[in-house]
């Protein structure tokens, strides 16, 4: 009988999420290692001995994902998701080059350094427009801004009481859509499941209040997600899909993707699906 | 399992399977604790959310 793949989980903070993976590992017999990012140490110069065959990476905190993820590559552990899809999906400039160099359908967008520029931008594109911070999640520091007022005053503020990165403005059409949006889930190469997440506020993360309920997979659907997680490098992710009056257009890609709303919602059971991947990712790094 | 809340010292329930890193919110103060250490049983102030977190 082959051994069970040995698997490492990058993780500090335990969500319902990790909860969910480890009772699924348990399920397969496989004791999961923890990996937990607030104490590990990276020698640089050659490889820790960790005793994995994959890492299932979990972090709450997107730049030690980011680093772990990195470091994991270079002593050759295959991770679910890789440190390019973490490095595309965690920074939304790249998640956008990568959809619009794929053809993926996505909101116009707009990358500025100044206060001047960025408001040349936002007038070019029309209010209101949406100004995201190029690395968040989870809904927020989003604006929406209706006006000039607002759009000065926003652009001053960024600049001012926010670190460097708050002054590369991404600057994106808003997009009117039927006070939801989709979340779909894809792993590997098949879109498994949907949510519509529905909220009265344009922010529609359920983090921010947002309601779940279960969103049936269209082809088109399926077929959009999937390019969008191949765009960005594939793997384990959840697709943020908008319906403007043109059509569907992906607004972002999530790498650690939470999934504790659309389990019972969707009848999909997603930490089977996700472990199943991890799994196989062990095997074809072996 | 039980323990108390650092920060109002309500007894705290965690469940019977409890994880280390896991959260839990204390029923008295609303404080959100983290599960520290199993064996014994501690609880501890969660992390505030930082700029980077997510998904």
């Amino acid at each position: 009988m082959a051994t069970a793949p040995r698997v490492g989980v990058l993780m500090s903070r335990v969500r319902v999420e990790e909860k969910l993976l480890f009772e699924e590992l348990g399920r397969r017999g496989i004791e999961p290692v923890v990996l937990d990012d607030r104490s590990l140490v990276f020698p640089l110069e050659q490889p820790l001995e960790l005793g994995v065959d994959v890492v299932l990476e979990r972090a709450i905190q997107h730049s030690r994902a980011l680093y772990a993820l990195k470091i994991f590559e270079q002593w050759g552990i295959p991770t679910v998701n890789t440190y390019q899809v973490a490095d595309t999906c965690g920074n939304k400039f790249l998640t956008t080059v990568a959809l619009l160099r794929d053809g993926v359908p996505t909101p116009r967008t707009r990358i500025a350094f100044t206060q001047e520029s960025a408001l040349q931008a936002v007038e070019e594109l029309g209010y209101p427009v949406v100004l995201k911070p190029i690395i968040g999640s989870w809904g927020r520091l989003l604006s929406k801004v209706n006006d000039r007022d607002a759009a000065e005053a926003l652009l001053e503020h960024k600049e001012t009481l926010g670190s460097y990165l708050h002054a590369i403005y991404y600057i994106q059409e808003y997009v009117p859509k039927p006070n939801r949006d989709i979340r779909s889930f894809v792993v590997g190469d098949e879109c498994i499941c949907a949510i519509y997440r529905s909220s009265a506020h344009w922010i529609t993360n359920t983090a921010q209040g947002g309601r779940a309920t279960n969103c049936p997979v269209t082809p088109e659907i399926a077929d959009l997600s999937v390019r969008a997680a191949r765009s960005i490098g594939g793997g384990v992710v959840a697709v943020d899909i908008l319906e403007s009056p043109e059509g569907l257009l992906v607004n972002e890609v999530n790498y650690t993707m939470e999934f504790r709303n659309s389990i019972e919602t969707t009848g999909v059971n997603i930490p089977a699906k996700i472990i199943d991947h991890v799994l196989a990712a062990a095997r074809d790094g072996a | 399992m039980a323990s108390s809340c650092p920060e109002c010292g309500a007894n705290v329930g965690v469940g019977s399977k409890p994880m280390a890193g896991e959260i839990v919110q204390c029923p008295d103060c609303g404080t959100e604790l983290e599960v520290k250490n199993l064996q014994p049983l501690e609880l501890a102030v969660a992390p505030a959310e930082e700029e980077d977190w997510g998904e």
